[in-house]
């Protein structure tokens, strides 16, 4: 129990998949403009995460690890993800109207976003089990989430301030998100 | 042969994915810690991208259009395993320094985005040109930005100390100073109203995701596409209409001379 409380909270603070690990940076700058676009961004994101690191670990264990063919597992973690989404998608659309209306225009999205994949071959990389990389996966997903609304919440209180000419636009959400990352750096002694 | 030139050009510099069009963040921000890192990142992804451009557009009749975005990842996660394995056998250093951006050069948007912009509708000599040039861009900005942040982060350039130990600033080796140099770099593009995806300024309509990553949600190369492809259907519908009203304009002057003539 300890031991996935402390993997949790490493996945979303001490080691957190956007301010140092860098992935999944273009939803991040992307979809960040506004808090509710955002919150929205974050759920789909630990939705899709959480359930492709139980489905990855599933197949790495009982298919890939079996079979010796473990070398294969970018190509067949990016087709089980491309395909596990999809699936999502429709299953939603078909029976949980509500949800899909809130996530929907979200899921298509995430395909590619290389956080879910990221956190897959992470949980590879670790030699987590499938309960581990569930939590793992989790915790990573939070992570993301935080890191997105707190910049969309950032991004929406500075929109009207006085900023230099040269550092509106881009530059300046990408030295709010330097700042954010070294604020997220004191979080490295908590484990 | 000019149009090789011209391929490589276009990537190293009019439309060099790292500073204008702003493809492929994640290894920018991540890869950069030390030159040597930057150009192995680089080096490994231009491999990559040469022999997917090459495949894919050699390709290009056979794959049904409907599949070809899964058929394109399937190609290029293939060659990311085959480069995976020969960095692990041969550089096992570079490989283990690059860790998990190795596997997610899958998911970066330049070789992607380049399939569907370039490979697929253009011959494989031109498309591996196209590769080698966008290669070399991409490997041209990763060496800048990891030069910036390793002379100031460890005073070191290659691994050479220039700066003396007492006067380095660590911040820019670690995670923040990434997102910093970034952010230093941009705000010049703005400030010297240089092409940049940023400013609104590139020509990266070529691009079936238009080249904005700034604006991008993760995966515009998909579902841009559809987007883009109606556009483009419009526009030629557009065309065709408008083609069609001047042949009709044209007769009806004609006749209207005939008619004159005959008077």
């Amino acid at each position: 129990m300890k031991e996935l409380i402390l993997i949790v909270v490493g996945a979303a603070l001490v080691n957190n998949i956007i301010l140092s690990q860098f992935q999944g940076l273009c939803p991040f700058l992307g979809v960040s403009k506004k808090t509710d676009t955002a919150a929205g961004m974050g759920v789909a994101v630990i939705f899709v995460i959480t359930l492709a690191s139980f489905v990855t670990s599933l197949i790495y264990k009982f298919v890939l690890d079996p079979l010796k063919i473990t070398y294969l597992q970018t190509i067949a973690f990016i087709l089980v993800i491309a395909a596990l989404v999809q699936f999502v998608e429709m299953f939603l659309k078909k029976s949980m109207p509500s949800l899909y209306q809130a996530l929907g225009v979200f899921l298509p999205l995430i395909t590619t976003n290389c956080a879910v994949l990221g956190a897959a071959l992470t949980n590879v990389q670790k030699k987590y089990g499938i309960l581990f990389s569930i939590f793992n996966g989790l915790g990573t997903a939070v992570g993301f989430t935080l890191a997105i609304i707190l910049l969309a919440s950032i991004r929406e209180s500075i929109e009207d301030n006085d900023i230099p000419v040269n550092f509106k636009g881009s530059p300046i959400v990408l030295i709010t998100s330097g700042l954010m990352a070294i604020a997220f750096m004191g979080f490295a002694g908590l484990i | 042969m000019n149009k090789c030139m011209e391929r490589l050009y276009n990537g190293i510099i009019k439309e060099n994915p790292t500073f204008v069009l702003m493809l492929g963040m994640c290894p920018t921000l991540a890869t950069t810690t030390t030159a040597i890192n930057g150009v192995g990142m680089g080096l490994t992804t231009t491999a990559v991208l040469i022999f997917s451009n090459l495949i894919i557009s050699a390709l290009r009749k056979i794959i049904p259009d409907r599949v070809r975005i899964p058929a394109y990842i399937v190609i290029v996660a293939s060659l990311v395993t085959i480069v995976q394995l020969l960095l692990k056998a041969f550089l096992p250093e570079l490989d283990k320094s690059l860790g998990i951006f190795i596997p997610l050069i899958v998911v970066n948007c330049i070789i992607l985005g380049r399939a569907e912009a370039y490979a697929a509708k253009n011959g494989p000599l031109e498309s591996a040109f196209d590769g080698i040039g966008m290669g070399l861009g991409f490997t041209l900005g990763l060496t800048c930005i990891a030069v910036f942040r390793e002379l100031l982060g460890a005073g070191t350039v290659f691994g050479f100390t220039i700066i003396p130990e007492a006067y380095k600033i660590s911040i820019f080796g670690l995670a923040p100073g990434a997102f910093f140099v970034l952010a230093g770099l941009t705000a010049l593009q703005n400030k010297f109203k240089m092409p940049s995806a940023t400013n609104g300024s590139s020509n990266g309509s070529v691009l079936a995701c238009g080249g904005n990553c700034m604006n991008c949600t993760g995966s515009a190369c998909m579902a841009n596409h559809a987007q883009l492809e109606t556009r483009r259907l419009q526009a030629e519908e557009d065309a065709l209409t408008a083609k069609k009203a001047a042949v009709a304009q044209k007769q009806a002057e004609l006749s209207a001379k005939l008619d004159k003539k005959e008077e």
